[in-house]
């Protein structure tokens, strides 16, 4: 007997936090990729427009793009705090809490988004016949732009409705609701935080200076 | 079900229609599967047939120019995406796999029958925009042509495309982290069938490639719906970006195609030859040689693009690389059959036709990595009986050859041994007879998705179209068959082939839980000898 | 009309057809030793397979004891496929990089693709729908361009293809070694009539071909239907030494090398001056406002040929000191 023993994904509790954050790494590797393809056709468009790319960069508001980092970054610091209150027991409650404000954090950084495209929008800045900007590129420029950031919107909007369930699941202290599913949930925010921090610049900065 | 399985087996886990959609057994997922993909390889081969017999005669004279083209689109885009991706990871992967490893089921039981829902979404929309009037943009997709010049349901296609690979996604996270955590014990990586390596090699490419294809399926969906001037020179746009983006995902998902058929052939060659695998280290090193270096090799589809000779020289070099694994395999499973003691059973019949006709295969993909050769064979019939030599010869042969394997295992039945001895031989002469003579019209210089042709290549055509009939009775047959053990075969016993491995020493068919007790992981994988007295098998 | 100017199509059945370009003979060479080389593997191995499956099948009584270790052979049969794989490719590389190299000298042919025709375009003016005459033994150079989507010209006797792409240029050359008719494909699906934009290649000794080529209806040469062109558009307007706006001047442009207004600088050639025409403001040359206006939608592909034609013919001695 080689003393092989059976595998029971639904019984076997210390198993389950590998498969879930190996999930979700896993996951997030492939997502990687997915923005990945987004990055290469900015990268391409960089190259072969870079007046164009220097001039739709200037029209991106750089005002509530930054403000919407910080608020970005905020809420990533919410859900590591919420994380790390599994260690303490009396910090307990403040999981759910931490979790909500996460979520509305991401709440308000769609708000400022959907703020910036409806701006945008005025200004004849959406890929189009009337597109405002003459210079060779720059409606490539924002048709990435809206295309990049609607994505990541979409990537949001589904964090924010897994942490509001997280927060909710927390507060009533449901079994589907512990600290295992929290770590992956907090995984999948942080990596939708670093794609921000990598579209920041590429979007808002090129060219500001002078 | 109307089987009447061993009782407490997972056919008889719930009989009614819901039970089998609601089901999280990896078992049933893989039937689910299983039967859907066949219907799509029917519609594919539909597609295949008609197009054969329009090309027996030089004149297009059976459809017309639009119709032919919508046709060769819908036989690769269900072929692709619709039959040989899921195939033999979703099939046969999704059944084995916790099997082997002596698990009760994946890690993500839930997760894999939202695969399937994905796959049967993707599919259904796919199939609704054939119904509505197809897509002719070739299921490569070139730009401008399909985002600026057709006028059929690519956007629609686009979508059916984008929801399938969620489901190749999640089938490739299921699969990845299945392996790392729910081994059992005794049983390190190196002691990992190597179907189970293939799995996991397969799976990596489908978690990083397909996010591309992805990405890719969206942009060219957004430039036909608001010209965003990212492909289409009128607008500012390169051709080319798209054939690097889309290329980057489909020429890995070559493998994707093979490498799990790879894994079948090293399960089927050691159990009828009595041997264990020459070389298994280097047998698994070269699987995952192969699909990382395959990420880096899809330029050559580029060759007289108008890309840059550095980068046509650097994917030309990397292309002869890549091979070498390949090569090395077919050398391993060669010497495999050494002082073994060979049986001629059906799954080897098609594992040993595998080793031929992946062969020849790849042999001709060294002609295409040579530049100055793929020149002149690019983009002609050439490169269509390569690939079809790779996915038809190699994959579809492995499928079928994993399918009568573990057909025993899976239904608890014998399917007849000497109609499936002759279906093999069908499809192997079938096949040789259809595609050969394509390699033969692409030295000629017959370019490929030609609808009408020059008279001077009639001959060879006529024989390609002559064999297609063959091979389609060859795989007609099996869907006879196995229909027919079903209700009449020979209860199969757990284990009628004699064969080594964890799943073999669950029940046929299994019970939900896989293992009524434990499995013995054995010290050593592949654990044949050509000497010992083999069990007989009930026949 | 001269008799070997009249050979048909061939229709016969042949193996490896006519080789009609001085490429051929090479790509035929490769072609067979590729044939021997992957021939001899696929039956060595076809044997092997078929010897063990024979040798060793169940019935038989032979010697079964596992056989020991063979790590010689397995190091031989990787490395040796290794070093034939860095000959091969060394080999159609080389044959690859002199497809990607005209000479100077080579007779050049314009070609606009479109859906779904060729259209061509000799120096002097003469032009032809579907078929291309050349003459025997002198490189030719087809410089093309699409008008819609991608199409790839293919002379299979020539054992030539190149893609045809719309918004920039690619070229192909050869030198023809037979007289005669040879196949004309379009090999990359571009649409419904894919499969009908075929046409022909006709190779004609020199003096043949000069007399056919002077032969056709009376059309200005390209070099000069494109200076009619410049002034006709307005671009002397602004280009002439004599204009009193800055603008570069384009006397032997041509294969000069450019600074650009944001530090690089590049090689002007066809693609540099057809984007200058289409989109002005791409790759503004250092010295110079962006001012120019884009003649996008007033100049067709033939037409941007004509103007590149016209600034071909010009030469550096040409410009003012």
């Amino acid at each position: 007997m080689s003393g092989a023993t059976l595998a029971h994904p639904s019984v076997d509790e210390k198993q389950e936090p590998e498969t879930g954050k190996l999930g979700m790494w896993v996951f997030l590797a492939s997502e990687v990729l997915f923005f990945g393809g987004l990055f290469v056709a900015y990268l391409v468009g960089r190259v072969r427009f870079p007046a164009g790319w220097a001039e739709g960069s200037r029209h991106t508001d750089v005002l509530l793009g930054t403000v919407n980092t910080a608020v970005l970054l905020t809420s990533s610091a919410a859900v590591a705090l919420a994380v790390a209150c599994e260690e303490d027991g009396h910090a307990r409650r403040w999981k759910a809490r931490l979790l909500s404000l996460t979520a509305a954090l991401g709440t308000v950084f769609l708000l400022l988004k959907g703020l910036e495209w409806h701006d945008e929008w005025r200004e004849h800045l959406l890929p189009g016949p009337d597109f405002a900007l003459h210079v060779a590129g720059a409606q490539q420029f924002f048709a990435l732009y809206f295309l990049v950031t609607g994505l990541h919107g979409v990537h949001m909007v589904c964090g924010i409705v897994a942490l509001s369930l997280l927060a909710r699941g927390r507060a009533r202290a449901r079994p589907w609701a512990g600290a295992r599913e929290l770590e992956v949930a907090a995984l999948y925010w942080h990596f939708v935080d670093v794609v921000w921090i990598f579209l920041y610049p590429l979007l808002y900065l090129v060219d500001r200076h002078g | 079900m109307t089987t009447d399985a061993l009782p407490g087996s997972y056919l008889d886990d719930g009989l009614t229609l819901r039970s089998w959609l609601t089901t999280t057994d990896h078992k049933r997922i893989a039937i689910l599967y299983a039967l859907s993909i066949t219907a799509f390889f029917f519609v594919g081969g539909a597609a295949a047939t008609i197009i054969r017999m329009e090309l027996a005669t030089p004149a297009g004279d059976l459809v017309s120019n639009d119709a032919y083209d919508k046709l060769f689109t819908a036989h690769g885009v269900i072929m692709v995406w619709l039959f040989l991706i899921p195939s033999i990871p979703s099939v046969l992967g999704n059944f084995l796999l916790p099997l082997m490893l002596g698990a009760r089921d994946l890690a993500f039981p839930r997760l894999n029958l939202l695969s399937w829902y994905l796959y049967m979404a993707g599919g259904l929309i796919t199939l609704e925009a054939l119904l509505l009037g197809g897509v002719d943009t070739g299921w490569t997709f070139y730009t401008p042509y399909s985002t600026m010049f057709s006028n059929t349901y690519v956007v629609l296609t686009l979508v059916g495309v984008f929801v399938t690979g969620f489901s190749s996604i999640l089938t490739g996270l299921n699969f990845i982290v299945t392996i790392h955590t729910l081994r059992a014990p005794a049983m390190g990586w190196f002691k990992l069938p190597l179907f189970a390596w293939a799995m996991y090699a397969t799976s990596l490419i489908l978690v990083l490639a397909t996010p591309v294809l992805a990405v890719t399926t969206l942009l060219v969906a957004a430039e036909r719906l608001f010209q965003i001037g990212i492909f289409d020179p009128a607008y500012g746009g390169d051709p080319l970006l798209f054939q690097h983006l889309f290329w980057f995902y489909s020429h890995p998902a070559v493998y994707i195609m093979v490498l799990p058929a790879m894994g079948v052939v090293s399960e089927i060659i050691p159990c009828f030859a009595r041997r264990p695998v020459f070389g298994y280290d280097t047998m698994a090193y070269a699987i995952l040689a192969i699909a990382s270096v395959g990420f880096l090799v899809w330029g050559h589809h580029m060759f007289v693009s108008g890309q840059s000779l550095a980068a046509s020289m650097t994917f030309s070099l990397l292309s002869f690389l890549v091979a070498i694994p390949s090569a090395i395999k077919v050398f391993n499973w060669t010497a495999t059959l050494y002082k073994g003691s060979i049986r001629f059973d059906a799954p080897m019949l098609y594992a040993l036709g595998f080793v031929g006709l992946f062969t020849i295969g790849g042999l001709t993909g060294l002609f295409l990595a040579s530049l100055a050769l793929d020149v002149h064979l690019t983009d002609t019939y050439f490169v269509v009986a390569h690939f079809h030599y790779i996915m038809v010869g190699g994959s579809v042969m492995a499928y079928f050859g994993g399918l009568h394997f573990w057909w025993p295992k899976a239904t608890g039945r014998l399917y007849p041994e000497v109609w499936a001895r002759i279906a093999a031989v069908l499809v192997f002469v079938g096949f040789n007879l259809t595609f050969f003579p394509q390699f033969i019209l692409g030295m000629e210089g017959m370019p490929r998705r030609y609808h009408a042709y020059p008279p001077q290549f009639q001959v060879l055509n006529l024989f390609s179209s002559t064999g297609a009939g063959v091979l389609a009775i060859g795989y007609l047959m099996p869907l006879v068959y196995f229909a027919w053990s079903l209700g009449r075969g020979k209860a199969a016993g757990d284990n009628p082939f004699g064969a080594k491995g964890l799943e073999w020493q669950a029940r046929s068919p299994p019970p939900t839980h896989n293992f009524d007790a434990p499995p013995v992981v054995p010290a050593r994988v592949y654990d044949y000898q050509a000497d010992e007295p083999r069990p007989e098998a009930v026949r | 009309m001269a008799a070997d100017t009249d050979a048909t199509l061939s229709s016969g059945f042949r193996l490896l057809h006519a080789a009609a370009s001085a490429q051929a003979s090479r790509t035929d060479a490769l072609f067979l030793a590729m044939l021997l080389l992957c021939g001899t593997v696929a039956v060595v191995l076809l044997v092997l397979v078929t010897w063990f499956s024979l040798r060793y099948r169940r019935s038989r009584v032979v010697d079964r004891t596992p056989p020991r270790q063979m790590k010689g052979i397995e190091v031989a049969w990787t490395v040796t496929p290794l070093l034939i794989f860095f000959g091969v490719f060394g080999w159609a590389a080389r044959d690859y990089v002199t497809m990607a190299d005209p000479p100077a000298d080579a007779l050049p042919i314009s070609v606009v693709a479109r859906q779904w025709m060729w259209k061509l375009q000799h120096r002097n003016g003469r032009r032809e729908i579907n078929e291309l005459h050349v003459p025997l033994g002198e490189p030719v150079v087809v410089t093309m361009t699409s008008q819609d989507v991608i199409h790839s010209f293919f002379i299979p006797a020539f054992r030539l293809k190149q893609d045809v792409v719309p918004g920039r240029y690619t070229r192909l050359w050869f030198t023809a070694t037979q007289l005669g008719e040879f196949p004309l494909f379009c090999s990359e699906y571009c649409g419904s009539e894919h499969s009908q934009m075929t046409g022909r290649v006709v190779v004609m000794s020199p003096s043949d071909y000069g007399r056919w080529l002077a032969s056709g209806p009376s059309e200005p040469g390209m070099a000069q239907y494109g200076f009619a062109l410049f002034r006709q558009l307005g671009c002397s307007g602004c280009h002439d030494p004599r204009s009193t706006i800055h603008a570069p001047l384009l006397a032997g442009l041509y294969g000069r090398t450019v600074h650009l207004q944001d530090g690089r600088s590049l090689v002007a050639d066809a693609d540099y001056i057809r984007d200058s025409i289409l989109v002005p403001a791409k790759d503004v040359v250092a010295g110079f406002a962006p001012v120019m206006p884009s003649f996008a939608g007033q100049v067709s592909e033939e037409d941007l040929q004509a103007l590149i034609a016209y600034i071909q013919s010009t030469s550096a001695r040409d410009a003012t000191p």
